[in-house]
């Protein structure tokens, strides 16, 4: 058990660089789904075939696949994601800015894959609104932007928190492969560190990991319920 | 889709298709354009297009083919037999499991009457604690990465002097996990059926057991049919985190072909690609058997029409970790 007090600032930065990750990847998720979710729902058809598209890619595919991609394939296109050093933003998560880009392509893999769950989600929000409202805002004569923004989505987003909150959940422990591509010292990265290299007895280094992955999924996850159960009931 | 965007904009008139059309064409041009330059052109310009590196992979006559395509069928084989033992003893942990968590709820709340009181208390505790200690192991093992459970297995058997394959770790670690996830599936679509069902169980005199194994499971397994079906493509999905203890599966494999011709982009595409036909396939079938369910249902709202959105979501979790669970 020396493990966990020994190295607790080795579990403590492993799970620092895992939330980095996390909070990276779920902005930049977020946003993108939001965008993807957009052109679903658009009224111009190509648009819609381009958002259909990334769903069905990404949502069918390993996110080891995506990740494969981004660590070998980008490189291999004589990229390494220099895109992603934005400036105030690599000074505040440092693993942006260094020369190792795994980080960065990680970080690539996580948003691109989540993204299509996260438009999935957003869209089963907007699919829970009763479908009155959105007639009774037409016959007011709204347009499709008016009704958008001022009947459906408001109340699209309630209904998607929950579904959000899981893809959330989910990203948080998709984030575990990243230690296994290059991504040096989070979580996952630490435990194969210290129980291969290090030959630290493996039990408290596996519960010293866990603990870490589950501080962040459980409360998450409880709260998710809560949010549900509230909403059974409101409704 | 049809259903949603009719809820969005009416049926188009005139003008409107006219928009439509127009900028549909527009966007089309932009994204075709936006291909050509962002795609296209980079790939091309790095020689990614070159018959050299596709070669092995597309053209038959190509010296390379029939032993590349050879080794992604063994890999995709692999593939194929964990995710069919990982889903098979999943199904059957996850039954048992979501069984023993609800039977284990009801004798919670029975007070064993007719026993001395002592006996009685313990008996209370105990059900109280053994139904605790499963809630703390599903909670764990749903909150764990998948990632991790597999690499705890790979890593923790041999210490304990339990040498397997690495199938069989892989098999053990996706197990460890879809079980549980199965089990809340099940579980969550029995406590969402109807009260009556229960009640009417009860009445005709059958025990919280005969109840729970012959109204409630059946009924939650048809329930949850579809949900139950896209865990079996997160459970393909995840088979490639094999290759965290390399087990040969059709990454794995993708690697070390990668290895010999150095041709990364397109052994991924050819990978992705198959993965994809077959996971959007089974998807495909999910939507086909939701579909039938709320058709075959006379009664309004049944959990078959609103499938609890954990369950809906819960692909987000394929190749690396997992979400959502039971309401």
């Amino acid at each position: 058990m020396n493990v966990l007090i020994d190295k607790f600032d080795v579990f403590a930065g492993g799970f620092w660089l895992t939330l980095q990750i996390c909070i990276l990847a779920a902005i930049g998720a977020l946003v993108l789904g939001a965008i993807v979710a957009v052109l679903r729902i658009s009224p111009v058809p190509p648009l819609r075939a381009l958002g259909t598209g990334y769903v069905n890619v990404f949502r069918n595919m390993p996110l080891t696949v995506v990740m494969f991609f981004a660590a070998f394939g980008l490189p291999a296109l004589g990229s390494n994601a220099d895109f992603l050093r934005i400036p105030v933003l690599d000074s505040l998560f440092t693993r942006l800015g260094t020369d190792l880009p795994y980080f960065r392509f990680a970080l690539i893999a996580l948003v691109l894959y989540t993204a299509a769950f996260v438009c999935e989600a957003l869209r089963s929000g907007v699919n829970a609104v009763p479908a009155g409202q959105a007639e009774a805002a037409r016959s007011l004569g709204l347009t499709f932007g008016q009704n958008l923004r001022h009947v459906v989505l408001p109340q699209s987003w309630k209904a998607s928190i929950v579904p959000l909150g899981s893809v959330i959940i989910a990203m948080i422990k998709n984030s575990a492969l990243a230690g296994f591509f290059g991504v040096v010292g989070d979580l996952s990265a630490t435990a194969d560190q210290l129980t291969g290299a290090e030959g630290y007895a493996f039990i408290p280094v596996a519960i010293g990991i866990s603990i870490g992955y589950l501080i962040m999924t459980v409360p998450l996850g409880a709260l998710l319920d809560r949010i549900e159960k509230r909403q059974a009931v409101a409704r | 889709m049809s259903q949603q965007t009719s809820v969005l904009y009416d049926v188009p008139g005139p003008r409107q298709r006219r928009i439509t059309l127009i900028s549909s064409i527009v966007a089309g041009v932009v994204l075709l354009v936006g291909a050509y330059f962002l795609i296209y052109q980079p790939l091309d310009e790095k020689g990614q297009l070159s018959m050299e590196l596709w070669g092995p992979l597309l053209d038959p006559s190509n010296e390379n083919f029939s032993q590349v395509w050879d080794r992604i069928g063994l890999g995709f084989k692999n593939t194929l037999i964990a995710a069919a033992l990982a889903i098979v003893s999943s199904l059957v942990l996850g039954t048992l499991l979501a069984l023993l968590r609800i039977q284990l709820k009801s004798l919670t709340r029975l007070r064993f009457t007719g026993v001395a009181t002592p006996v009685a208390y313990l008996l209370r505790g105990l059900s109280t604690l053994l139904s605790a200690i499963t809630r703390v192991c599903v909670e764990v093992f749903r909150g764990l990465p998948v990632v991790i459970t597999i690499f705890f297995v790979a890593r923790g058997f041999p210490e304990f002097g339990l040498y397997f394959d690495n199938l069989w770790y892989l098999v053990i670690g996706l197990t460890i996990y879809n079980s549980v996830v199965i089990g809340e599936i099940l579980r969550s679509g029995m406590e969402g059926l109807p009260g009556g069902q229960a009640e009417a169980a009860a009445a005709i005199g059958l025990s919280p057991s005969q109840t729970t194994r012959m109204i409630l499971l059946p009924q939650s397994f048809r329930i949850m049919l579809p949900a139950l079906i896209s865990q079996l493509v997160v459970v393909l999905k995840d088979t490639s985190l094999g290759f965290i203890i390399s087990y040969e599966e059709t990454l794995n494999i993708g690697k070390q072909i990668i290895g010999v011709l150095g041709n990364p982009i397109q052994v991924y595409v050819v990978i992705a690609v198959l993965f994809i036909v077959v996971n959007y396939s089974l998807s495909k079938l999910a939507q086909y058997v939701q579909r039938r369910l709320a058709r075959g249902r006379k009664t309004a709202n049944t959990p078959a029409q609103n499938p609890p959105p954990a369950a809906l979501i819960s692909q987000a979790e394929g190749g690396g970790g997992g979400g959502g669970g039971g309401a």
